[in-house]
């Protein structure tokens, strides 16, 4: 865990980023200004206090490193560019940053990092590197693969971004549609990444989905107005709220049915769902404000069988026209089987593609259940074992021989 | 006169995997070409291009003008399509080369990849 300093200056560090990308218009050059100006910052702040404005006192730091080494490099070579870029830094050196030209610089930053020319795995670790202030390591541990591997993701995704020259800009009103959806994307990717710890243990996953918390609420911060920005942010919440009941002790999955409902953080939930009225009050639905509805009856059923099962179908179904994926339908199905039985839902089940599903637990667990309830064990018990075959944790893996020992053993169950 | 692309394949060179003699030793090869050609008066134009991780692909999905734009980063690497022609485009920025590549028909009828020509005045 990150004392609450250090998270500070990192997260200070994200928005003094974003400034000096703008003025240097060099990732490389302004990461390592502005990791100078963190060093600094922890070793001096502890020590002699904050300043009056850790913002303006880290800029200031960074903003001068990185007048040093163009410096140093105008002197060294005569490549016009550099001199060029001096000549930019130097000019805005006395500027004062307005809390606008912050907005500004951190959206572009966020929609630079979520470019589709990018890999989706990329955009990730270049958001919580750069907004997030989350070091290569962390990021590494966090999506469980080597830190070189990590570091070579991020050193080439950066060097795309200079030599294709992806621009730093906002896009306009108009390229919205196609290029905000990647930005939520992304900060959902790391919400939900967050949730699915493999142990339930590990801290990196768990720091996770509080960073793209944090991500969600400085976009919606940035972009009030739209309400999938908005929903997206009230489905991180609403799903964030329920992290201390999703796993037991043993880090074996809890099911909703059977989850603590008051290790649920209410008062976020409360937060989740006056964002959500807010957003669909502008009469622009969309995937995430339907999720985040979703999300949100959940976490206001004070059981689980006074869930409003018909209206959390209804709402799949509409998120269906949205996102029209197999994922969807099987949570509709679901739904449905707890509103209207067991019978409809398989019969939405059905309608799959086998190629679609065939190699996924979760369709084949939320398929078990179905025929379990419709009396029939022995097709439960065989849809079980395809799921144990296709899963790929192991903690999902005791679950599922758990379930299918239950329903081999005593028929059908209620659930 | 007829006119003839001549598209060259090869490894993979990027700045960091050639040791610099290496580098070097290649780009005399392509001056001399350059040069002997260019006599003759048989070069029209050419270009090198940046590695392939600069590089992205763009499909219109539908089959049609105006349809979806999915950007993919990566080269093309489908074996069943093949290089069927190309345009150099002069823009500011990725952004509006990847506009402009959404609108040729090769976009829908197949994909295409935009790559970034090397600009040797930049020390690149």
């Amino acid at each position: 865990m990150i004392d609450p300093l250090e998270q500070m200056i990192r997260h200070e560090g994200g928005r003094v980023l974003a400034t000096l990308v703008r003025l240097t218009g060099d990732f490389t050059l302004a990461e390592d200004a502005v990791q100078d100006a963190v060093v600094q910052a922890l070793q001096r702040w502890p020590r002699d206090g904050l300043p009056h404005n850790p913002a303006a006192w880290l800029t200031t730091v960074a903003r001068n490193r990185a007048l040093d080494v163009l410096r140093r490099e105008a002197r060294r070579t005569t490549k016009e560019t550099d001199a060029r870029l001096l000549d930019q830094v130097e000019l805005v050196a006395g500027e004062r940053t307005t809390d606008s030209m912050v907005r500004d610089d951190l959206l572009r930053l966020l929609f630079t990092c979520c470019h589709p020319a990018l890999s989706f795995e990329a955009r990730t670790a270049l958001a919580l590197r750069t907004l997030c202030g989350m070091t290569t390591g962390e990021i590494a541990a966090a999506y469980l693969v080597p830190e070189s591997t990590m570091g070579q993701r991020i050193s080439r995704a950066k060097q795309k971004i200079a030599t294709a020259r992806i621009p730093y800009r906002v896009p306009a009103d108009h390229e919205l549609p196609d290029r905000l959806p990647a930005v939520l994307a992304v900060i959902h990717a790391i919400v939900t990444t967050g949730h699915h710890s493999p142990g339930g243990e590990l801290d990196a996953r768990q720091d996770l989905a509080a960073e793209g918390i944090r991500l969600a609420r400085l976009l919606h911060g940035l972009m009030p107005d739209e309400p999938e920005c908005t929903g997206l942010l009230a489905l991180s919440l609403a799903t964030h709220a329920r992290r201390d009941a999703r796993r037991d002790e043993a880090g074996e999955v809890v099911l909703m049915v059977d989850q603590d409902r008051s290790r649920w953080r209410h008062d976020e939930i409360a937060e989740a769902a006056a964002l959500l009225d807010h957003a669909v009050h502008l009469h622009r639905p969309g995937q995430y404000q339907a999720q985040a509805a979703i999300a949100c009856l959940h976490g206001l059923a004070p059981t689980f069988d006074a869930t409003d099962w018909s209206q959390i179908a209804s709402l799949y179904a509409t998120l269906e026209r949205f996102a029209p994926t197999p994922v969807v339908r099987v949570n509709r199905a679901v739904a449905v089987a707890h509103a209207d039985g067991a019978g409809p839902a398989l019969r939405l089940l059905d309608e799959l593609p086998a190629a679609a599903v065939d190699r996924w637990h979760l369709y084949w667990s939320a398929r078990g259940e179905m025929l379990a309830r419709l009396q029939r064990p022995d097709d439960a018990v065989a849809a079980f074992g395809r799921a144990l075959e296709c899963s790929p944790n192991e903690g999902d893996r005791r679950f599922l021989l758990r379930r299918r020992r239950q329903i081999a053993g005593e028929g059908p169950q209620p659930s | 006169m007829p006119r003839y692309a001549a598209l060259i394949y090869g490894p993979e060179q990027t700045d960091s995997s050639a040791p610099p003699e290496v580098w070097a030793a290649i780009m005399a090869e392509y001056n001399d070409f350059g040069a002997t050609a260019g006599a003759a008066g048989v070069l029209v134009g050419g270009e090198a291009l940046q590695d392939t991780g600069t590089a992205t692909t763009v499909h219109v999905q539908g089959g049609a003008k105006g349809g979806e734009v999915v950007t993919t980063d990566g080269p093309f690497a489908e074996t069943k399509e093949v290089l069927g022609g190309f345009y150099l485009l002069d823009c500011a920025n990725l952004d509006d080369a990847l506009h402009w590549a959404a609108q040729i028909p090769g976009a829908w009828h197949g994909r295409v990849e935009v790559r970034p020509v090397i600009d040797f005045s930049q020390g690149q």
